[in-house]
């Protein structure tokens, strides 16, 4: 039973989705409920799963009986099982908000479970061309549920994430083409023993398959010059959508990236080449930087909030290409830490918007008066993203920074802690307005500054105020786990990272 | 460089290929030309893989034919999956398409973006 867990965590949902669309036949909103089934059993499989990985080490999968070079393996370690684990527990945290936010057809539905398939099969595949697929899976879905908006504006944002989407999926494809013609083999572990031994880490071949995978990796991660997809498509979602995919799709990719980096490539790669670290820690900076630029110069909070994960996933990406032990958890807990945060955000976003009418900067002054409690998790979750000492944001910043200052990469620990006084110069502007400006939007305008646009209606039901402030509670309360998490990921790294 | 030319060909349309897909895919105007130039783009790195496989004086990988060298059939397959993937891909786009210009009236990007930003 537990070592077919992996291949059940993606046939699950790829099941689970199926069923919408033919209960379509016998009724309209029979969505939900088959997402929530399906979606609890994931979450208890994934759970399982991660308990087991923590206690008694990695599982490893043959799918269809072929063994493992030459067949599809599917692994899962600490790394893995822990975001599995995240993108189940996540996805149905986010299912609670949709029940009254919506879209409501069963399509809807039955992308949302393709997507959770997409995000588990590229968290727990051992096998590069397999990764592939599944990033063109969660590719799919992303597209078809960013055009669910009624508004005709999705499709155009949709379109956009499409076309650059796949030109980065495409990159990544052609790196695994010169990998295979440098290998032979698809398979990340036997990829990691062959590179070394059958084509040097600096020979044209290897550097090339380097450089387009990453590059593709980080078109889907979103960082700074191949971000532009990422804030038309989170600002003109549904909000459902847009708490789901802010707080998955980049992550799961900046997972990918990860595994790319230690499990295929290794960290001898790193240090052979170093050449490849600079440019990959480069890039994390100028995401860093830009991104902050461009996030304070956002007028809509949505598009804000965008701009501030290009910036987020460069701190991310920064840790994993300093890779000591110490930066490596750090951009792990940051990454988990991340995903809860900002997607707690985006449903606050959407709570707000739909009580008050707000969706700028502007309008979210006063408030902290008219919707306290959204408010409120609002505030905690900004402040939990720069980086305030209970918040789980702050020890995933701690330790990246004590990775690099125990690297001696003074550049980079300058522009980290830059980076915190830059997001907060963005989250501090708006809870400024939150609590202590004028209101610019009254109550009794509201009918009017809140036409129906998605037409889900304007109400706001228990359940969406509930995962807001569960998003809140977990971005402080997480904290209190990562020395067991950092426990875990350390007896997974240590071999890899070879230290 | 004819000798490389002669023996490399197929690497040479490869890059070709992609070249001609990604300024298709950058330049034009129309949405629907974007599309195609994605798909010559993919195309390209199908015809690389392909090429990948082919080994001089080699067989179809049957076993019963006759016997080795056999043409590597692993990058076949990967395209088979990747080919599934573009079709797909574009089926979305195409879709998309139809939508913006029902609810726009125009393909053309440039016009398609004021209408966006108003």
């Amino acid at each position: 039973m537990i070592e077919q867990l992996p291949v059940l965590l993606v046939v699950l949902p790829i099941v689970g989705g199926s069923i919408p669309l033919v209960a379509s036949l016998v009724s309209d909103r029979a969505g939900w409920p088959v997402a929530t089934l399906t979606l609890v059993g994931q979450a208890g499989l994934a759970g399982l799963l991660a308990w087991t990985v923590s206690a008694s080490g990695t599982v490893s999968y043959a799918v269809g009986g072929f063994a493992a070079p030459y067949g599809i393996e599917l692994v899962v370690d600490g790394l893995s099982g822990a975001v599995a684990l995240l993108v189940a527990v996540v996805s149905l945290g986010v299912l609670a908000y949709a029940r009254q936010a919506g879209p409501h057809s069963n399509a809807f539905y039955g992308l949302y479970l393709l997507l959770v398939a997409g995000l588990t099969g590229m968290t727990v595949t051992g096998d590069v061309f397999n990764l592939y697929v599944f990033l063109e899976i969660t590719g799919l879905a992303a597209y078809g549920l960013v055009a669910s908006g009624r508004d005709a504006s999705a499709a155009v944002a949709a379109l956009k994430y499409l076309i650059i989407g796949t030109v980065g999926a495409s990159l990544y494809l052609l790196g695994v083409g010169y990998l295979l013609a440098a290998t032979g083999t698809l398979n990340m572990a036997d990829l990691a023993s062959k590179l070394g031994e059958m084509a040097a880490y600096d020979s044209t071949l290897v550097l090339t398959a380097f450089g387009l995978m990453i590059g593709g990796l980080t078109v889907k991660v979103a960082l700074f010059p191949l971000h532009t997809w990422q804030p038309d498509a989170y600002a003109n979602a549904p909000d459902t959508v847009s708490a789901f995919i802010s707080a998955l799709v980049s992550t799961v990719s900046a997972y990918a990236l990860a595994r790319l980096l230690f499990s295929v490539f290794t960290v001898e790669f790193l240090a052979a080449v170093p050449v490849a670290r600079w440019a990959l820690v480069g890039l994390a900076c100028v995401s860093i930087i830009a991104g902050s630029a461009l996030a304070v110069s956002q007028d809509s909070v949505q598009r804000m909030l965008a701009y501030s994960s290009v910036s987020q996933f460069g701190l991310v990406i920064a840790g994993f290409a300093i890779a000591t032990p110490l930066a490596v958890v750090g951009a792990t807990v940051h990454l988990l830490g991340h995903a809860v945060m900002k997607g707690g955000l985006f449903a606050a976003t959407g709570v707000i918007e739909r009580k008050t009418g707000a969706t700028t900067v502007n309008g979210y002054a006063g408030m902290g008066s008219r919707v306290p409690l959204s408010a409120f998790s609002f505030a905690v979750l900004s402040l939990a993203m720069v980086g305030v000492p209970p918040a789980v944001g702050f020890v995933g910043k701690w330790y990246i920074v004590l990775g690099a200052v125990n690297a001696e990469n003074w550049p980079v620990v300058a522009v980290l802690l830059a980076s915190t006084l830059l997001t907060l110069a963005y989250f501090a502007r708006l809870v400024e307005r939150l609590y202590f400006a004028e209101a610019t939007i009254h109550s009794e305008e509201t009918p009017a500054e809140a036409p129906v646009t998605d037409g889900s209606g304007q109400a706001v039901s228990f359940g969406m105020i509930a995962v807001v402030v569960v998003a809140a509670a977990l971005a402080v309360a997480l904290t209190a786990a990562v020395p067991a998490f950092e426990q875990v990921l350390r007896d997974t790294l240590l071999p890899i990272l070879n230290q | 460089m004819f000798e490389l030319l002669n023996s490399h060909y197929n690497y040479f349309a490869v890059m070709l290929l992609l070249g001609i897909g990604l300024y298709m895919l950058i330049e034009s105007q129309n949405l629907v030309k974007k599309v195609i130039g994605m798909n010559i783009f993919q195309t390209g790195i199908f015809l690389f893989f392909i090429t990948l496989a082919f080994r001089a004086g080699g067989n179809p990988p049957i076993i019963k034919e006759g016997g080795g060298p056999y043409v590597s059939p692993l990058p076949h397959v990967l395209i088979l999956t990747a080919i599934v993937v573009g079709v797909s891909l574009t089926a979305v786009a195409l879709a998309l398409i139809i939508r913006i210009y029902t609810e726009y009236g125009t393909l053309d990007e440039d016009k398609l973006k004021q209408l966006y930003y108003d």
